[in-house]
């Protein structure tokens, strides 16, 4: 184990599957330990995860990976539809399909950096949306979104003389997977997610797609071809984004094109930058913290804001009411706009910047002479 | 001379940008081991050269012949696998990295090639490059600073670790563009002095320079350039010697 | 076969007008500071909820119940005035019919003061971080700016109509002595080409015949030398940024009543105005105008039955393709510089 991996990734690693192994208990007081919002943190831990492969490590930001993510849904529930109603076959489906359309998109995109790139990448996602919607009905269902329904094909449940009583949905080896063994599954493949990624990070190959985003001149006088690493760092996020996306078709088997709108693609960024860029548990932390308010805030209505602001005297309760009342419910994107803006502004490193700097304050006012002795770490 | 010890071959290189006649008729030789300066005033075409020797750009006519290998044409990767280092006038480093990885990362192209998926593999099994880069960082006396951020290094540390990065390849040719260009007097000694304790180790080094001092320090030969054109070719004696470069170049400095 | 060419180019003048339009204000405030905005189209959305809510100023009713009279179900008749025709009598009546125009008066000084809140209080702390942190706190504003909106005026599309006497279509055929009736184009939309090509008109006279048209022109040109000339380019960035945000407002103004506008129409015309600006080429004005056009002549032709009956689908793709296309083919734009934006 010495050299497969250090001790303190090694800390980092097991100190995480507990964390998210856990969530159904210490999430419980926060009301949000139950298992379809617990999926989606570990869905979109996932997407965050991998995500950050390519914008953390290399620097190219994508406003194009809704694109895949959606492709995965699709490409899911297409397993599920043809083949069988088991989820690994749909999963592996899942990340194969995305992975060839992350190959393709990356490979024309990556011609170009900066801001280019990201215009690329979202021209390809804006054309994949639009033709969901249009020409690509047969594929897509169009509005309605893909669903399983009875009379679907399933030629290796057919083969294995399975017949289906009832609502068809997806199991995993026969099991089904509605409640907690949906949650167990997503977290099972987010420790997943979060060891390869971490591994990539921590190998010689991360340590090149770091060194493209510090200075890609420098990468080709020292010798290195540096699309190629580029456009693997591509495919990989690509692969992570398609992964989600199908998990996101395992817990409830509807694909609809609204996954690929670029909306997307830029919630996956929030939830990116939010955590801290670059970091292994910050965008994970960062599509917790959004998923979390997203569900806690969008569900606030004014009767509960009234309840809440009840102490104070009623005219400057109703005043509470109205102003609050904007930020939440529908209007919890403005709240999300506004605490990106600012974490944008005065904390580009995200939440994990914030805590580093909170351990700093606090080590600083631990040893009074630490200042003399200052040095910059790296990293 | 055998023909056999040249390993930089520019032949009968012309470059123009429209009108402009960059560079005419430039014959060039670089033997094997030696220091080879190009010196010349402003404008008088030196960068144009070295941009024409790493295939940045392509010659009017003539070509560039490294080992045998035409160079025009090829990516910076490309030239950089067939052994040749550059440092650049303003030094181009990974500054968000720490100062040990910086040198590291050379290693890397050196060992693997252009590009390699070794993503599994853990970068602390990594001892021997690891080692390899303490070394060439204590040979140019930075190994105190090897955990710090390459960024906030001064620049002439940027430079030594620049060109530990270059060394570390053991490149057989090494591009120095204008090394102790922008440094305090004090960095330009300590470049020139880590410059000549390179020198013993038989590296082919061409050296496009402006600072008479480094050159005279250095080289083991001089080609200057002047309009475009090289008008003398020589020892350091010989070229001092030259009226012409006296004219064109030293006159005013001396 | 020549009517129904000419009719499709005429019909993707307007659409073309508005990306041109946006694309201009883009591309200038990329030019002269440096910053990719993706809050731009936010302020175009800005613009046209100035119409809707200056309209909805001018529509503020008294309500009067009359109880001698009867409505047509038997209630009584609840008399609504606005009150500006209370006030102002048959002027105020012209003024609810010619809202939309009219409210540019007021658009202007609002869309100013926006654009230089913007600039001073955040942008300009942005000049000197990397392009993809520019990004990152636009799109965060204009996310903020459109749920505001949504927030105030609702999710859905509130239509304003265009004035009574500017309803029909003017029969260009017959202008140019063709048959009558086979080439008719409504007013309105040629009233907005016309409107956008004086406000681009203005622009480019403006950069080119003051001398603070020059200083900011040679900004974009070399903006260290400007800079290290003493000129206080702080000041100019900031009205720039303005003027941007004016001309991008105007023309949400203008189109409210070709689309009714929702509060997520900066974003819709964000992504398309990006694409313009690329293939005009960063940072260059005659590129972001001709490329608006461009691509909204050519999105016009796509949606033709007889193009998408070859390849379905296209009307669209047909802005994202085209982008694509230069931008692997001719990386620059159409007019654009070297070295802009590459790293």
């Amino acid at each position: 184990m010495a050299n497969f991996m250090s001790r303190n990734d090694l800390f980092l690693f097991l100190g995480f599957t507990i964390v998210v192994l856990a969530m159904p208990i210490w999430l419980a007081p926060f009301g949000a330990g139950y298992p379809d919002l617990l999926q989606r943190f570990m869905i979109y831990g996932i997407f965050a995860v991998g995500f950050n492969i390519l914008f953390g490590l290399t620097g190219y930001l994508s406003f194009g990976h809704a694109a895949f993510f959606g492709v995965g849904s699709y490409a899911a529930v297409w397993s599920f539809k043809l083949l069988t109603l088991d989820a690994i076959p749909a999963m592996i489906f899942a990340v194969v399909i995305s992975g060839l359309f992350a190959l393709i998109i990356g490979f024309l995109s990556l011609r170009r950096s900066g801001i280019y790139f990201s215009i690329l990448t979202l021209a390809f996602a804006q054309m994949s949306y639009n033709l969901a919607y249009s020409v690509l009905t047969p594929i897509t269902n169009g509005e309605t979104g893909l669903q399983l329904t009875l009379s679907d094909a399933r030629v290796l449940d057919a083969a294995m003389g399975q017949t289906l009583v009832g609502q068809p949905v997806p199991t995993l080896l026969g099991q089904q997977l509605s409640g907690y063994a949906g949650f167990y599954l997503c977290a099972g493949f987010l420790i997943l997610s979060f060891f390869i990624a971490q591994r990539v990070s921590g190998s010689p190959f991360g340590m090149m797609l770091k060194s493209i985003k510090s200075n890609q001149t420098r990468m080709q006088f020292t010798g290195f071809n540096t699309r190629p690493y580029a456009l693997s760092a591509f495919v990989i996020s690509g692969m992570y984004a398609g992964l989600a996306g199908a998990l996101l078709a395992v817990t409830d088997p509807l694909a609809g094109a609204e996954r690929m709108q670029w909306t997307a693609s830029g919630e996956v960024v929030l939830m990116t930058i939010l955590g801290g860029v670059g970091t292994l548990v910050g965008p994970v932390i960062g599509a917790w913290l959004i998923k979390y308010f997203e569900n806690i805030l969008s569900a606030l209505n004014d009767q509960i804001l009234a309840n809440f602001w009840s102490f104070l005297p009623e005219g400057a309760a109703d005043l509470m009411v109205q102003v609050t009342g904007k930020f939440v419910g529908d209007g919890w994107f403005l709240t999300l706009g506004l605490v990106f803006v600012l974490v944008v502004v005065f904390l580009p490193g995200g939440v994990m910047e914030g805590v580093r700097r909170i351990a700093a304050t606090l080590k600083r006012s631990g040893t009074p002479d630490s200042k003399s002795r200052q040095t910059q770490p790296a990293e | 001379m055998a023909k056999s010890n040249v390993v930089l071959h520019v032949a009968d290189v012309h470059k123009r940008f429209g009108g402009l006649h960059a560079l005419a008729d430039i014959d060039l030789q670089v033997e094997e081991g030696q220091t080879h300066a190009i010196i010349g005033p402003n404008g008088a075409g030196k960068s144009t050269l070295l941009n024409v020797i790493i295939g940045k750009l392509a010659p009017s006519s003539g070509q560039v012949v490294f080992d045998g290998a035409i160079l025009t044409g090829r990516k910076p990767h490309q030239i950089n696998q067939l052994g040749i280092a550059r440092v650049f006038q303003t030094p181009e480093i990974f500054a968000d990295l720490s100062v040990l990885h910086n040198v590291m990362i050379p290693a890397f192209a050196k060992r693997d090639g252009a590009f390699t998926l070794n993503m599994l593999r853990s970068l602390d099994s990594e001892t021997a490059i690891r080692q390899e880069a303490e070394h060439m960082l204590e040979d140019v006396g930075m190994l105190t600073r090897r955990d710090m951020h390459a960024g906030s290094l001064s620049r002439g540390d940027k430079r030594r670790m620049e060109l530990a990065m270059c060394l570390i390849q053991h490149p057989r040719l090494l591009l120095l563009d204008e090394p102790t260009a922008g440094m305090s007097r004090h960095d330009t000694n300590t470049t020139i002095d880590l410059l000549k304790k390179i020198k013993s180790r038989g590296m082919t080094k061409v050296i496009i320079e402006h600072d008479m001092h480094v050159v005279f320090s250095l080289a083991d030969k001089i080609s200057v350039l002047a309009q475009g054109r090289i008008i003398a070719d020589g020892t350091p004696d010989e070229v001092r010697g030259n009226p012409k470069v006296q004219e064109a170049y030293l006159g005013g400095a001396h | 076969m020549f009517e129904v060419i000419f009719l499709q180019f005429l019909n993707g003048l307007d659409k073309g007008a508005a990306y041109a339009l946006i694309a201009l204000g883009l591309t200038l405030v990329f030019g002269t500071l440096g910053v990719v905005n993706f809050a731009h189209g936010a302020l175009f959305m800005l613009g046209a909820f100035c119409a809707v809510m200056f309209r909805q100023f001018l529509t503020l009713e008294t309500v009067t119940i009359d109880p001698t009279q009867l409505s047509p179900w038997g209630a009584p008749l609840e008399i609504r005035e606005p009150l500006v025709q209370a006030w102002f009598g048959d002027f105020g009546a012209i003024l609810v019919n010619y809202s939309v125009p009219a409210s540019i008066l007021i658009t202007i000084p609002i869309m100013l003061l926006i654009g230089i809140a913007l600039e001073r209080g955040i942008i300009k702390h942005f000049y000197k971080r990397p392009h993809a942190e520019q990004i990152l706190v636009t799109f965060g504003l204009a996310i903020v700016a459109q749920e505001v909106i949504k927030s105030i005026f609702g999710p859905n599309p509130i239509p304003q109509p265009m004035p009574t006497d500017l309803r029909g279509a003017a029969d260009i055929g017959a202008w140019l002595g063709m048959q009558a009736n086979v080439i008719t184009y409504p007013l309105w939309r040629m009233i907005y080409f016309l409107f956008s090509a004086v406000v681009i008109g203005g622009v480019f006279a403006f950069l080119q015949f003051t001398t603070f048209g020059m200083v900011v022109r040679a900004g974009m040109a070399d903006r260290e030398t400007v800079g290290l000339l003493g000129i206080n380019i702080d000041r100019r960035f900031t009205i720039m940024f303005g003027l941007a945000s004016v001309v991008a407002g105007m023309a949400g103004v203008m189109y409210t009543p070709l689309l009714p506008p929702n509060y997520h129409l900066g974003m819709d015309f964000l992504v398309l105005s990006f694409v313009v600006v690329v293939v005009g080429g960063m940072g260059s004005l005659p590129g972001a105008v001709a490329a608006g056009f461009l691509l909204g002549i050519l999105q016009s032709f796509a949606s033709m039955t007889q193009i998408k009956a070859f390849f379905p689908g296209i009307d669209q793709i047909i802005i994202y393709l085209v982008a694509v296309i230069i931008l692997l083919v001719r990386p620059r734009g159409l007019l654009g510089r070297r070295g802009v934006m590459e790293s």
